[in-house]
């Protein structure tokens, strides 16, 4: 039976067309990146001047003004947010990783640790909302900023922990025990070290992550237009900034907004950039 | 490792040959040991005796048990729920698989060295040091001491005597290797389990490898595990040989290598099969 | 304890040994720590949410009145914005992410291959608020202009087509929500798939080449059908993301509560309700019937992103 020259000649067209199918939507993507890139860069580069760090947002209506007291906001609570879920996150990888075996509450939180990675982060406001700032404190703070932070960073350090933690080979976990080493010495001195960069690329982009973090911060560090370093208080953030003044009319607020904008991409950039490269160091030997 | 090959070759229920060794010369007393992983059964009724300041090597095909009959003698399969042994392994007149054994201090007398070199994330100084520490309260220059004494004996001194403080995994194979070892002597143990400690490395490495045991014979006890028939002829004075999970055949390496009792150790010795 | 005796004159047992325990008691108390941030989640909700349902019942999810003034919450509007946006941005997010992770695995030459998958994880790294930020200023506009504008002059009066497209031609709308959230969910989807596919044998693929197939029949036939579970994961994932974006929505969807009957019309999804009116709340109903929605959010995106990840497990972790 003879190959027919016409099936060949249409397969190696619809290839062609496939082929020019996924570089168009490919250069799709790219342009969607590269014109938001342009957008920020645009519209933000203009707006930055020196009062953008030591000045706090401004009035409707003035000029001038900062986005010092978001900044700085927006660091406290990302200390705060970090601090919680490092410690959780590396604790909570660690038992996945070395202590829960083939337990079916292992299995049980590692499953539900994947969905809370993904889960709404509008919803982990709203819990943390009515935990800590209608039943325990009060009233809107950094404190519970932070807490909401905390619970959307915990979830990916915690999977990144354990996944690193896994990579490493058995025979270095039973070199250690075979010199009678506590496990837990074993996991801290040996495992933690071997996985460091591994471990230390999950914190960033949790950091990554968080530090663009708007929805659950809108009902529960609410925001602040006065300079404010009280973490019991209501607390100034970027993303919520930029949310209040990129829907107002006034062109100062609208232009702080942008600014706000480039800020926050440019540190979520830097960081995943960063955190790449640490992921690409060979470690594993 | 855990598998157990699927056709066993017939032979004579009574094809067994196991030496005894003098009492008082006994370090370790393995006395119808029984190993399960979960269902499967790895080791069958092993009864052997490790002689005090002696290579002891075991040989056998792949999955023959070897390797499991090491992770017994410091109960490093106590880490895997699932796994367990029966029977007893007597250790200076105590029995080793009694429930309250102080795993701990169990694992600081019986080093082991794995297949791979696993030297820890740290320098080399470290390395050594890492088991001393939990240990002992020594102070700085009997600690410095102690590593240097380690390093020579385990033949790798005057290699990384000027970078102590150059991590551990910039050493080439064989030097991760007898690092590894010095990690294991520096603790002081009794007894040294090496389970295949040269398949990983190259001739050069390996033969320098055996040379560092054979120097360590004298004053520790020693089990080797190996593929290497070759190995086990050269380094030990007692050799067994393992078969599905049995102990076939236990006696001192000259007259194993020379005339087999068994034949099945016959058979793996002149290379019929494994 | 053990009679083993230490004949060294040592410790008889290791530094830090009795924190053994302890340490244990941590990382188990934090892995716990997660499933109780989860579990608060969804009991928060369900007190919290709960007036409303006693008081409107079914008619909640059912009844598109929300009306803050005379006390009336009924949630189809939302919901159905919350669907129809998601499907929608499905819809137009998937073609284009096979057609990244395809080009990534097969076509890309290995130059490009590194700096092209950065950028595409540069994509999703972008925060939300920022993808509002254009999409409201940068996006709608075009849009509007482009797209919205010769559409709409374009469809025969009384015709389905000028159903589906009427509105104000703002920018601002079902439609413009969708894709910004098309943009957003296709580089978790294209480097979810690309690693799926990375995932296939090469022997799998050589001998499907050896056979004389094109690339797209390696693809369409061979790749793809063997990571199929995988994908269908990686779309779950995709879909779960597009249920939960706040910001971006909030900036674009025009904030209607009306039930959405066009694609250039205001709409509302659950994320963006809550978002916008939450902390201006008037009531105690108000603030009852925004929890409600949360909880329904929750329950929507919990069966997808569960669904996902059971897909998913078997293939991209041991």
């Amino acid at each position: 039976m003879a190959v027919s020259a016409s099936r060949i000649a249409s397969r190696q067209i619809a290839n062609l067309v496939f082929a020019g199918f996924c570089i168009l939507f490919t250069a799709f993507a790219l342009a969607a990146l590269a014109a938001i890139l342009w957008s920020l860069a645009s519209q933000g580069i203009g707006g930055v001047n020196l009062a953008i760090l030591t000045q706090d947002t401004p009035a409707a209506g003035s000029t001038g003004g900062g986005l010092r007291n978001a900044i700085v906001g927006s660091i406290l609570m990302g200390v705060e947010a970090m601090s919680i879920a490092i410690v959780v996150g590396v604790l909570a990888g660690t038992w996945l990783a070395e202590y829960s075996g083939q337990s079916r509450y292992g299995s049980l939180i590692r499953f539900l640790n994947d969905v809370l990675l993904s889960a709404p982060s509008i919803l982990v406001g709203l819990f943390v909302y009515q935990l800590l700032v209608e039943r325990t404190i009060g009233h809107f703070s950094g404190i519970a900023g932070g807490v909401a932070l905390a619970l959307i960073a915990a979830p990916v350090i915690t999977r990144t922990t354990e996944d690193v933690l896994n990579l490493q080979p058995t025979a270095l976990r039973e070199s250690g025990i075979a010199l009678g080493t506590p496990v837990w010495t074993v996991t801290r001195s040996i495992l933690w070290r071997a996985a460091g960069s591994g471990m230390l690329t999950g914190i960033l982009l949790a950091f990554a992550r968080i530090s663009g973090e708007t929805a659950p911060l809108l009902f529960t560090a609410l925001g602040n237009l006065n300079f404010s370093t009280d973490m019991m208080q209501p607390m100034a953030n970027l993303p919520k900034v930029i949310f209040d003044f990129a829907l107002s009319a006034d062109d100062n607020w609208r232009r702080l907004a942008w600014v706000g904008s480039l800020l926050i991409a440019a540190t979520v950039l830097a960081i995943t950039i960063i955190a790449r490269a640490f992921a690409k160091e060979p470690n594993r030997s | 490792m855990t598998t157990i090959a699927p056709e066993a070759p017939r032979v004579h229920a009574d094809d067994v040959s196991v030496a005894t060794i003098d009492s008082s010369r006994i370090k370790l007393d393995i006395q119808g040991l029984d190993f399960f992983y979960g269902k499967g059964q790895a080791l069958k009724s092993v009864s052997m005796s490790v002689a005090r300041n002696s290579v002891t090597a075991l040989i056998g095909p792949s999955g023959c048990g070897k390797s499991t009959l090491l992770r017994t003698l410091n109960r490093m399969y106590a880490l895997y729920p699932g796994q367990r042994a029966t029977g007893r392994i007597m250790l200076d007149g105590e029995d080793i698989l009694r429930n309250g054994v102080n795993l701990a201090m169990l694992r600081a007398k019986i080093g082991m060295v794995f297949q791979k070199p696993t030297p820890f994330p740290m320098s080399i100084y470290d390395n050594v040091a890492f088991g001393v520490r939990l240990y002992e309260n020594l102070s700085k220059s009997e600690l410095a001491d102690r590593i240097e004494e380690s390093l020579r004996r385990a033949a790798l001194w005057d290699e990384v005597k000027d970078k102590l403080h150059a991590s551990g995994l910039g050493l080439s194979g064989g030097q991760q290797q007898r690092l590894c070892v010095a990690r294991c002597i520096a603790v002081k143990p009794e007894i040294l389990l090496l389970d295949e400690p040269t398949s990983a490395l190259d001739p050069i490495s390996s033969a320098k490898l055996e040379e560092t045991v054979t120097q360590l014979k004298s004053d520790y006890t020693i089990v080797i595990v190996t593929h290497n028939l070759g190995q086990a002829a050269r380094l030990s004075n007692y050799t067994g040989f393992m078969y599905l999970g049995e102990l076939v055949e236990f006696g001192e390496t000259a007259g194993m290598f020379t005339k087999p009792v068994t034949k099945r150790a016959s058979d793996y010795i002149t290379g019929r099969f494994g | 304890m053990s009679t083993i005796q230490d004949t060294a004159g040592r410790r008889t047992t290791p530094r830090g040994a009795y924190f053994e325990p302890v340490f244990e008691g941590l990382c188990f108390a934090a892995a716990t720590a997660l499933l109780a941030s989860l579990g608060g989640v969804l009991i928060s909700l369900m007190i919290g949410g709960w007036p409303a349902f006693a008081q409107f019942g079914l008619g909640f999810f059912t009844t598109s009145t929300w009306d803050p003034v005379r006390q009336i919450y009924g949630a189809a509007g939302p919901i159905v914005g919350t669907l129809v946006t998601a499907a929608v941005a499905l819809l137009i997010a998937l073609p284009v992410a096979g057609a990244v992770a395809f080009f990534l695995v097969e076509l890309c030459p290995p130059i490009l291959r590194r700096p092209i998958g950065t950028a595409v994880e540069l994509l999703a790294g972008i925060p939300s608020i920022v993808y509002g930020m254009w999409g409201l200023f940068v996006f709608a506009p075009f849009f509007a202009q482009t797209v919205e504008m010769p559409l709409m002059a374009a469809a025969a009066p009384g015709s389905f087509w000028e159903a589906l497209v009427q509105g104000i031609p703002n920018g601002s709308g079902i439609l413009a929500a969708s894709i910004i959230l098309a943009i957003m969910i296709l580089p978790f989807m294209a480097a979810t798939l690309r690693e799926l596919l990375m995932t296939v044998p090469p022997q799998v693929r050589e001998s499907a080449y050896g056979l004389g197939a094109t690339m797209q029949e390696v693809v369409m036939k061979v790749t793809l059908p063997y990571v199929r579970r995988g994908a269908i994961g990686a779309v779950m994932l995709g879909l779960g993301r597009a249920l939960g974006e706040t910001m971006a929505v909030t900036f674009i969807i025009g904030n209607s509560h009306d039930f959405p009957t066009s694609l250039f019309a205001s709409g509302s999804t659950i994320a963006s309700t809550i978002a916008n009116e939450f902390t201006e709340a008037t009531s105690p109903m108000h603030t009852a019937s925004l929890i409600a929605l949360g909880l329904i959010l929750f329950l929507i995106t919990f069966a997808v992103l569960a669904m996902a990840r059971l897909l998913l497990r078997n293939q991209t972790r041991g």
